[in-house]
């Protein structure tokens, strides 16, 4: 057990690792997963199986899947923008105080008075952890937290669409006319407006490839969600 | 296994965690450092869990895991409604809200 504890650690430390130094986020989003997995396979070493699936399902599958689509959607266009332009200083900072905060949690974790820490816990049942006890609790002991945490995800689910509709800065006026019998692939479309050809090959397919050295504040101006009020609407006083 | 030791895994995933969201600057990677920080609770949440035999930790970590889901959710949104809106994907440039 304690071989296994050693390399699942090591794994899961490796990939939070990953997850901070590594430019490209989609290498991130990949170390997050190994990461995960990892975390997974300790926490069935604590004997919580449902979690360690509930895990490996929810976060590694769905989540991991939602995050490399938005990374491929909004990274995919290989901007020359460096993700990493902290400076020196700043880094050399948030890694003193990462330091200090680990040193201040393991003050706080191994000066506790509890005696049972240093100890294998407490001797459990096999069936600690199963499904069947998880879900007898959460119908139970813990049905309003249950409901609550159904709600969130309502609210939530609402929110992201709210969020990402295609509403935002981009009105009815400016979409171009898809021609009646044509090639609706070559139809002018604003830049980076989601379409399929984008997102199979990047930028300049269907449209030029923005400079974003230059041309990124100009066009940024020019767009219509910076666009002056229509002239009856008075100013507030 | 002690359980002291998952707890020290546990701070230091949650100090790299920490560091990653100080360092970085592309929203979706301060994104993924805050879920390695929800994920270190979760660890040290089940290793208490484990330690006084109950599964209320358990239970607590899968509401954890709920409510990481839909911060992810509601975090992508906004990181594409501003790929939307072309402004720079960067949240050292985005400083209007800053006062």
């Amino acid at each position: 057990m304690g071989f296994f504890f050693f390399v699942f650690a090591i794994v899961a430390l490796a990939g939070a690792v990953g997850v901070v130094a590594l430019r490209n986020p989609f290498y991130c989003v990949l170390s997050l997963v190994v990461h995960l997995i990892a975390l997974a396979l300790l926490f069935l070493l604590l004997e919580a199986q449902f979690v360690a699936v509930a895990q490996v399902v929810v976060y590694a599958g769905a989540v991991m899947v939602l995050y490399v689509f938005v990374v491929a959607y909004v990274g995919g266009g290989d901007r020359p923008r460096p993700l990493w332009r902290a400076s020196a200083k700043q880094r050399a900072l948030a890694i003193g105080f990462g330091v200090a905060l680990f040193i201040e949690l393991a003050i706080a974790l191994l000066g506790t008075g509890l005696q049972a820490l240093s100890t294998h816990g407490a001797h459990v049942g096999l069936d600690y952890g199963s499904p069947g006890t998880i879900g007898t609790q959460l119908l139970t002991t813990y049905l309003f937290p249950f409901e609550v945490a159904s709600f969130l995800l309502l609210a939530a689910a609402v929110g992201a669409v709210a969020l990402a509709g295609r509403r935002g800065g981009l009105e009815d006026d400016d979409l171009p006319v898809a021609p009646e019998h044509g090639d609706f692939v070559a139809a002018p479309r604003p830049v980076a407006t989601g379409t399929m050809a984008e997102g199979v090959a990047g930028y300049g397919i269907t449209t030029p490839m923005p400079d974003p050295q230059q041309d990124d504040r100009e066009l940024r101006e020019t767009e219509p969600f910076e666009r002056p009020l229509p002239e009856t609407v008075e100013p507030p006083a | 296994m002690n359980v002291n030791w998952f707890l020290i895994v546990s701070a230091l995933i949650f100090c790299l965690g920490a560091v990653g969201v100080l360092i970085r600057r592309n929203p979706l990677v301060v994104l993924l450092c805050l879920e390695l920080m929800l994920n270190a609770g979760n660890l040290a949440l089940i290793g208490f869990s484990r330690m006084w035999g109950g599964t209320d930790g358990q239970i607590f970590a899968i509401v954890v895991l709920v409510v990481a889901a839909c911060e992810v959710t509601i975090g992508l949104g906004i990181v594409v409604a501003l790929f939307r809106r072309r402004l720079p994907i960067d949240v050292d440039e985005l400083r209007e809200m800053q006062g």
